[in-house]
């Protein structure tokens, strides 16, 4: 089962936490759907309120409306996509923390820390590839912030204006400066993958 | 220690980011997609200003940009870009219809037609219609043997409307109303 999706996958990539996007599929990875109970919606509520803070509570009525009804889409691999008016809000892989999704980074891209990849880092980024080091520290990159290891990033990139792609770091921003070789973030969601160009019609 | 874009406790509105007609990614990075010479021309037609933002000052920087490429890379893009285009043109050519047709004199019922096309659920589509419109919706097998959709009810303009709505990739163009008046009325 597992090689079949590793095979496809670029070198670079590594991270088979958060699964294949790279492969996945609507119509055949979503297992079921449900509508939470709404106990369970203000527990997920409480926890991304208690996951970002101050990125979200100016906006989190406008994000996840209370009244609306909050969609569970179990896929396999474990991801959880959460869904409110057909579009997906957040996905995450067990009961890991809450990534929000780029469509959703873009409206509100204030949510996360931003780390910015160099030009060169793009075309890799977009095939699905972790983000190396050297692509948050050269001369096109900018680390304006400092975050520690196991944060959920956004990736924006040299002389772009939009959000690129969505991670967690693997170390923390001074050792990414100071190591400067291995994975720096673990990228979990990209422009152009699978989840990117999913349609949810419910 | 506060940053000119810190969140603070006023209201902040969503911003709203533009896609790409043909790839759906943000237009500054149809470069890095299979399909750049369509997108280019979508955006030529549908944000000239974005265009030539995006594509004046670009064109050099991509030029400099393919010199480091690889024939591979190269061979792979045109393929993928020409599997993506002739499923897109596939898709730009497919008609929907809707077609109010004459039950009796005072009764008719609305079937649609093609938006499989699209890649449209049909039987999710048919329940979007019953609750849009509060009335009978099914999927069916006509005589081609093709699945359509029968709404009871004359609403062609309502579907159209709902359809240009819900899924924003069947272009309006391509929606055909048709009515199939009873013979010797
Ligand atoms: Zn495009």
């Amino acid at each position: 089962m597992e090689s079949d999706w590793t095979r496809e996958q670029p070198r670079t990539y590594s991270c088979k936490e958060l699964g294949p996007w790279g492969l996945f599929n609507i119509k055949e990875d979503v297992t079921g759907h449900t509508q939470v109970k709404s106990s369970v919606q203000r527990a997920i509520r409480a926890k991304i309120l208690e996951q970002y803070k101050e990125g979200i509570e100016g906006i989190i009525d406008d994000v996840m409306p209370k009244k609306a009804p909050l969609i569970l889409m179990k896929c396999h691999e474990h991801i959880n996509l959460i869904v409110m008016n057909n579009e997906v809000l957040f996905f995450n892989h067990f009961d890991g923390p809450y990534f929000p999704t780029l469509k959703l980074l873009h409206k509100y891209p204030n949510m996360l820390p931003r780390l910015q990849v160099d030009r060169g880092a793009i075309k890799f980024v977009m095939a699905g590839a972790n983000i190396m080091c050297p692509g948050l520290t050269s001369k096109g990159a900018r680390m304006d912030v400092s975050v520690p290891a196991d944060a959920v990033v956004a990736i924006t990139a040299e002389g772009k204006n939009e959000i690129l792609a969505v991670g967690t770091t693997k170390m923390s921003t001074d050792d990414i400066k100071r190591i400067n070789k291995n994975i720096g973030v673990e990228t979990a969601h990209y422009l152009n993958d699978y989840l990117w160009k999913t349609v949810v019609d419910i | 220690m506060d940053s000119p874009d810190a969140p603070s406790s006023e209201h902040v509105k969503p911003r709203e980011v533009p896609y790409c007609g043909f790839c759906s990614l943000p237009p500054e990075y149809c470069e890095f997609g299979p399909t750049l010479d369509k997108c280019k021309q979508w955006l030529s037609k549908n944000d000239k200003v974005l265009y030539a933002i995006l594509y004046n000052t670009l064109d050099d920087q991509l030029a400099a940009a393919s010199l480091n490429e690889t024939p591979e890379d190269d061979k792979k893009k045109a393929k993928e870009a020409a599997k993506i285009e002739k499923q897109m043109q596939k898709k730009m050519q497919s008609k929907v219809l809707i077609k109010r047709i004459e039950r009796t004199k005072r009764k008719c019922v609305t079937s649609v037609f093609g938006l499989e096309n699209f890649d449209v659920d049909l039987k999710k589509a048919a329940k979007l219609f019953a609750n849009k419109f509060a009335c009978g919706s099914s999927v069916t097998k006509n005589n081609q043997g093709n699945d359509e959709i029968v709404v009871q009810g004359d609403v062609s303009d309502e579907i159209f409307d709902l359809i240009l709505e819900h899924w924003p990739i069947v272009p309006e163009d391509n929606i055909d109303l048709i009515e199939d008046k009873k013979k010797g009325k």
